[in-house]
């Protein structure tokens, strides 16, 4: 490894890690506000310029309020929960590419901190692990409430994630590759959006698009936390900084899952092939990150967009949406990707 | 046979899948973000009481600068909570007596206004004044000096009360 190499390392592991934490920070804020605009209201505007510092404020809070233990918690699960829900979330980010890829001494480096050739498989693997925290958080917190919390995120978790590889599976042989800078951006040419790689690729996005949302603990699928019914589901025992990094955990979350549907449909930082041409490639990286943030940050609006607008689903409508369209949807559609690849119309595979 | 009638058009796949409610709900709220906010921003914007409110009560100051309050004592003995202390002492002015001391504990007053409804001089009235926080527990109990009001800021509240108690005197004046 050069020392160039490992300069640039630095910077990416820097540069990404922080963005990723800020942005999370900032999308507690933007749930404040758009919410708070949706009902015609401002919304946090105390703390700083147009409320920019509130996350700030917060975060101080947090580390001073007092941290809670219930008598009857499982004391080290309880204190595990939820570290193992902020940090898989915060690991997902290494293998998400911002940028487009670039050339340095005449090699090309991939602007993901660890570009690794399944980082479709990486992501959706620390995905799955976040179901551990909540279940663990639920259990260990001696509480009904907090218990039921956890049973019905697991189920929801387990029965989602299907659909969700699922529907990745579909992309994934129309692009041919696991490596999410290839995705957008192979052998120097843009690839086409999924998205309209229709039909296969259209109706994979309403499939992930679906599961994120349950995958992700949000509404409408956010019965892991259905206040009106479990108080506060799995953290209502929470605490002080533990409380916070649940929320961490879930904010980084969206942020990886809006990255990731940015870059398998919406083509991640590529415009029109309009980038592609650029010669400058830290030039291109950067606008094409600006292109990224765009694509990525509609999703993150969209998470919060869709929460003050649709009621949560109800125990048994979740199941059924799950097990009885979603699954087999994806199904088909994976049978149909292999037929679209084999009549050429998918321009994927090797 | 039992016969159904079926009510309405029968539902295309995209209406049972709830997509287009889905869509015209976001739309809606979209909408909404940008129509006019109706929070009112607090401390810049304060609010204005109406004149029917029963602010903390304030002391009626004529235009001459000597108080209304002829020390009659009604709104001492009628106060439910005991906020009010008087002490009066007789004067050189044509109505013989006025306050030495007069003092509103807002520790104690519980807004009812039965001091406003039983002063015959109207020299006792609810202000708009909402707004009685207070750093310490002596400055919340208010003496002269901070009770009398020029009778022009209390003049819609005067002619409120004139209104609505249709006291004794308010036909003849």
């Amino acid at each position: 490894m050069t020392l160039t190499e490992i300069y640039l390392m630095g910077g990416k592991l820097i540069g990404f890690f922080g963005l990723v934490v800020t942005l999370a920070a900032l999308l507690t804020l933007a749930e404040r506000k758009v919410s708070a605009w949706i009902q015609q209201r401002y919304g946090p505007n105390r703390v700083g310029p147009w409320g920019l510092l509130q996350p700030l404020a917060d975060g101080v809070k947090f580390i001073f309020k007092e941290e809670v233990v219930p008598a009857g918690a499982n004391q080290v699960l309880f204190r595990l929960a939820p570290a193992m829900t902020a940090g898989p979330a915060l690991l997902a980010v290494a293998v998400v590419p911002f940028t487009f890829p670039v050339v340095l001494d005449g090699k090309s480096y991939a602007m993901s901190i660890a570009d690794v050739p399944i980082a479709v498989l990486v992501i959706l693997a620390l995905g799955s692990l976040q179901v551990y925290g909540v279940l663990f958080g639920g259990w260990a917190s001696n509480n009904k409430y907090s218990l039921l919390g956890g049973l019905r995120s697991s189920a929801q978790m387990v029965s989602y994630e299907l659909a969700l590889v699922l529907s990745v599976l579909a992309v994934v042989t129309l692009t041919g590759t696991l490596n999410l800078t290839e995705v957008f951006y192979k052998d120097g040419a843009v690839q086409p959006w999924n998205l309209l790689r229709f039909p296969v690729g259209t109706i994979a996005f309403g499939v992930f698009l679906i599961a994120a949302f349950a995958e992700t603990n949000r509404h409408p699928f956010d019965l892991a936390e259905a206040e009106t019914e479990l108080v506060g589901g799995f953290h209502t025992e929470y605490s002080s900084m533990k409380f916070a990094l649940f929320f961490i955990g879930e904010y980084a979350a969206m942020v990886t899952m809006s990255c990731l549907l940015a870059i398998l449909f919406l083509g991640g930082p590529t415009l029109f092939g309009l980038l592609a041409g650029i010669e400058d490639t830290w030039l291109r990286a950067l606008l094409g990150f600006v292109v990224f943030m765009a694509k990525a940050g509609f999703f993150m609006f969209l998470f919060i967009w869709v929460r003050w607008t649709i009621p949560r689903f109800r125990w048994d409508q979740l199941m059924h949406m799950g097990w009885k369209v979603l699954l087999p949807i994806s199904l088909l559609n994976v049978a149909l990707a292999g037929v679209q690849v084999v009549l050429g119309t998918g321009n994927g595979g090797a | 046979m039992l016969q159904v009638k079926r009510v309405g058009k029968r539902l295309r796949l995209l209406e049972k899948l709830g997509i287009p409610e889905i869509v015209k709900g976001l739309g809606f709220t979209f909408k909404s973000m940008f129509r006019r906010k109706v929070t009112r921003q607090y401390p810049e914007e304060k609010y204005v009481a109406p004149t029917a409110a029963k602010g903390m009560p304030l002391l009626v100051q004529d235009p001459d600068g000597t108080p209304r309050c002829v020390a009659c004592s009604m709104c001492e003995v009628v106060c439910p909570p005991k906020a009010i202390t008087i002490k009066g002492t007789e004067t050189e002015r044509d109505i013989e007596r006025e306050p030495e001391e007069f003092s509103i504990d807002m520790l104690r007053c519980i807004l009812c206004g039965l001091c406003e409804e039983v002063c015959p001089k109207e020299a006792i009235v609810m202000s708009d004044r909402l707004e009685l926080a207070q750093f310490s527990r002596e400055d919340l109990v208010f003496h002269m000096d901070r009770l009398m009001t020029p009778v022009d800021q209390l003049r819609k509240r005067i002619d409120f009360t004139k209104e609505k108690f249709d006291k004794w005197h308010s036909r003849s004046s």
